[in-house]
């Protein structure tokens, strides 16, 4: 198989190392070679963060670059333009319909950009989800990133029944249930 | 067949330690290092501490070693300066027991203050560097390094960078093998490094150097892939992944021993390829030692010695290709910040009123150096803010420095701080000093220190008491004060800066990370009372946006509850509401 390359982006704190822990974990269960990049440190403390994932028969470089992207799930909305041009020609955005200001912006050094998701989908295929009003709903705001995976997963070529063991598998005991709820929403969302 | 697992790099390490039956471990936190002992401390086989520093780590590994137990280090690349003393000299004595230090260097800076190649280091201290690839390799590398410390009697480094420290890929696991400790003999010529003594182990060094260098020809950590002659490519670490990638059909010489440099093996693929390239991150130290054998190469004519490779660079530089690659849209960085209720930005917020410079340092207080608290003047290295502002009074005289102060934090003070305050109080210095006390070493993403009363094993410890510290120095004047009582604090600034004398302002506020539960308080603006002066806006909170209409607003799922805000509110516009 060609290797899959996907991106994970958003802005640090919002849970992105977990996103792809349990991506990772699925591509291992079904029998794949894998490897993922992550970002620790000083860059992820409200910073811009990226997580690579790539897998298939045997994988070397461990990061995704310009122009190679399949899928591209994105927790905000300007982080999902900024990498914009790292999917392929006919690769997938997922994109959390949310807007967190970057201190350039709050302090009005620079302006948010308008039309983000319009801009998006003039080059890309673009799923889009409000996931904290989402995750809201389901009780709990911080299981919005699971409701963004749940989109994802449309486009990766694995089952839900694989999904949902690996989530079980892969998020602590107390929140197996809302974590499978919220894939569920966002599986179901664009299908 | 052996269980395989997905592991990070640094976790790969930590089981390649544990499986070569390493029994003692010592560190200080530093990115992208920190995760070898956060895994390390999993297994119950090797005690493993957080060292004040990376000399003391350094030297508690010598100490264990030269007993006759296997014993690692590990730290990032300025860490290495730190420990720079101790492996200098510990290369002359060798070792007893296994001694290898892991070194992550940081291409691309990431998480550091410079993007020095540890490589050069090494090679001054004519001490050995294997340099693994993949997550695979970190584990298998790690244990073949103590083999090679004891067989050649001398401490190895394993070197790492950023993306392999932090790539997770697939890892076998193997047993632990567990080795009877080498008896201790007491022997001095070999262990006291007193001139004369020095003098016979430097041959020793020199010799061991000579024997590398032909025998590491042959080691199983080095391969050759013979493809197509017409190029080839010597590579070592990360990089290798990248020529792999970008060029699947050349030929490739991977070296895991990067010094001494395998010199016959280097000569013999050089000889059978058409044109030579090297590819290295960083420095070219592989690249200007091959070239000064008469052989011809191309390196950083073509490369920069600045930030990480990919298979891109590659086929640019060296494949000529040009690359159809979509222009990426202009918008705003994204750099990072102090976190929503960060106890730094509180007291920030005052020096920025107040005018005050700052002399930095090394921890997510650094931060305080961008708009808009603006703060943070310097940042050199770990414990430098205390001596850098002693040594401005020393340049210019007390008044100079009135409106400076020294910004540390807690785990940085006990690092190294702590001398520097020393010095200031011994050498009569006036300076103000504000050490950040958020109880653990925050960037790193929280480690326990000599000061927070755990260790990294878990296990209760004393605490050191940094006021009773100070006053034990001789600082007479030592303040502790929460860091979200501005109105205490900034008399107490005005007040420190303003003595002819040492003191020490003790900031007392956890990292608001520390706290797993989200925060049961949190703030919002009363849209009907808020004259959108912008006040509230002024400490950079996050959590905190000015909406298209002017109207300000409060994320909930941001704030936490610190309530600056409402502090710096004159209209009673930021009202507290319970989660």
């Amino acid at each position: 198989m060609e290797t899959k390359n996907i991106m994970i982006v958003g802005v640090g704190g919002q849970g992105t190392l977990l996103t792809s822990r349990i991506l990772g974990a699925l591509t291992i269960q079904a029998g794949y070679d894998v490897k993922l990049s992550e970002v620790h440190g000083m860059a992820q403390r409200g910073g811009s963060v990226v997580t690579f994932v790539r897998y298939g028969d045997k994988v070397y470089e461990p990061v995704v670059e310009e122009g190679q992207a399949d899928v591209l799930i994105a927790f905000e909305r300007l982080e999902a333009l900024r990498y914009a041009h790292f999917l392929k020609e006919k690769g997938a955005i997922v994109v959390n319909d949310n807007r967190i200001d970057p201190m350039p912006v709050v302090i009005g050094a620079a302006k948010y950009p308008e039309n983000i998701i319009e801009e998006l989908e003039q080059h890309h295929r673009v799923y889009k989800v409000d996931a904290l009003e989402e995750a809201k709903k389901l009780g709990n705001s911080r299981v919005f990133n699971i409701i963004v995976l749940g989109i994802a997963a449309q486009h990766m070529n694995f089952t839900k029944e694989e999904w949902l063991k690996v989530i079980e598998e892969t998020v602590p005991a107390k929140t197996i249930e809302i974590n499978k709820k919220a894939f569920e929403v966002g599986y179901n969302l664009h299908s | 067949m052996a269980e395989k697992v997905i592991m990070l790099g640094n976790e790969a390490f930590a089981r390649g330690a544990y499986e070569a039956g390493c029994k003692v471990s010592a560190a200080y936190p530093g990115t992208p290092s920190t995760e070898i002992s956060e895994n390390i401390v999993q297994y119950e086989e090797i005690y493993s501490e957080w060292s004040p520093n990376e000399k003391v780590a350094m030297e508690v590994a010598i100490g264990a070693s030269i007993i006759g137990v296997r014993a690692l280090a590990s730290m990032k690349h300025v860490g290495l300066n730190v420990a720079a003393d101790p492996l200098f000299t510990v290369s002359y004595i060798g070792v007893t027991g296994g001694l290898v230090a892991i070194i992550a260097d940081d291409p691309g800076l990431y998480s550091s203050q410079n993007e020095q190649d540890t490589r050069a280091i090494a090679r001054a201290a004519k001490v050995p560097v294997l340099e693994p690839s993949d997550s695979s390799e970190a584990k298998e590398f790690v244990k073949f390094a103590f083999d090679l410390s004891e067989k050649y009697d001398t401490p190895v480094i394993v070197r790492a960078t950023t993306r392999l420290a932090h790539s997770q890929g697939m890892v076998e696991l193997n047993e632990r093998i567990e080795r009877e400790d080498k008896p201790y003999v007491r022997d001095f010529a070999k262990n006291v490094m007193m001139p004369g003594n020095a003098k016979g182990r430097h041959l020793v060094v020199e010799s061991r150097e000579n024997a590398l260098e032909k025998d590491g020809c042959n080691f199983s950590i080095n391969k050759v892939e013979y493809q197509d002659t017409s190029i080839g490519f010597i590579t070592s670490g990360i990089p290798y992944m990248y020529v792999k990638e970008a060029f699947p059909e050349a030929s490739v010489l991977k070296l895991g021993i990067v010094n001494p440099l395998p010199r016959k093996l280097i000569e013999e693929f050089a000889a059978k390829v058409d044109t030579l390239y090297i590819i290295e991150e960083l420095d070219p130290i592989i690249e200007e030692q091959v070239k000064s054998w008469g052989i011809k190469a191309i390196g950083k004519e073509v490369l920069t010695v600045q930030g990480e490779y990919t298979a891109n660079l590659l086929r640019k530089a060296i494949g000529g290709e040009k690359l159809s690659i979509a222009h990426p849209a202009q918008v705003p960085n994204r750099p990072p910040i102090l976190c929503p209720s960060c106890p730094h930005r509180s007291v920030y917020s005052i020096l920025n009123r107040l005018k005050i410079h700052g002399a930095g340092d090394i921890g997510c207080y650094t931060l305080g150096a961008v708009a808009p608290l603006s703060v943070v003047d310097t940042t050199v290295c770990m414990g430098a803010s205390i001596s850098t502002l002693h040594g401005m009074e020393k340049a210019k005289g007390k008044d100079y420095i009135k409106n400076w102060v020294a910004l540390i934090g807690d785990s940085t003070f006990m690092h190294t701080g702590i001398n520097s305050l020393i010095n200031m109080v011994y050498n009569k210095g006036t300076g103000t000093v504000m050490i950040l006390d958020n109880s653990t070493t925050g960037m790193t993403g929280h480690q326990d220190h000599a000061a927070t009363g755990k260790t990294l094993m878990g296990e209760d410890a004393n605490a050191v008491d940094i006021a009773t510290l100070c006053k034990a120095v001789g600082v007479n004047h030592v303040y502790e004060i929460n860091a979200f009582d501005t109105e205490r604090l900034e008399k107490a600034i005005k007040e420190a800066t303003a003595m002819d004398e040492v003191a020490v302002i003790i900031t007392k506020s956890p990292c608001i990370l520390l706290s797993k539960a989200p925060s049961k308080k949190q703030y919002h603006i009363l849209p009907e009372v808020c004259k959108k002066c912008g006040m509230c806006m002024k400490p950079g909170c996050p959590a905190i946006t000015k909406l298209e209409n002017g109207t300000i607003a409060i994320n909930d799922t941001m704030c936490n509850g610190c309530g600056l805000c409402e502090q710096a509110c004159k209209f009673a516009a930021v009202k507290p509401v319970e989660r």
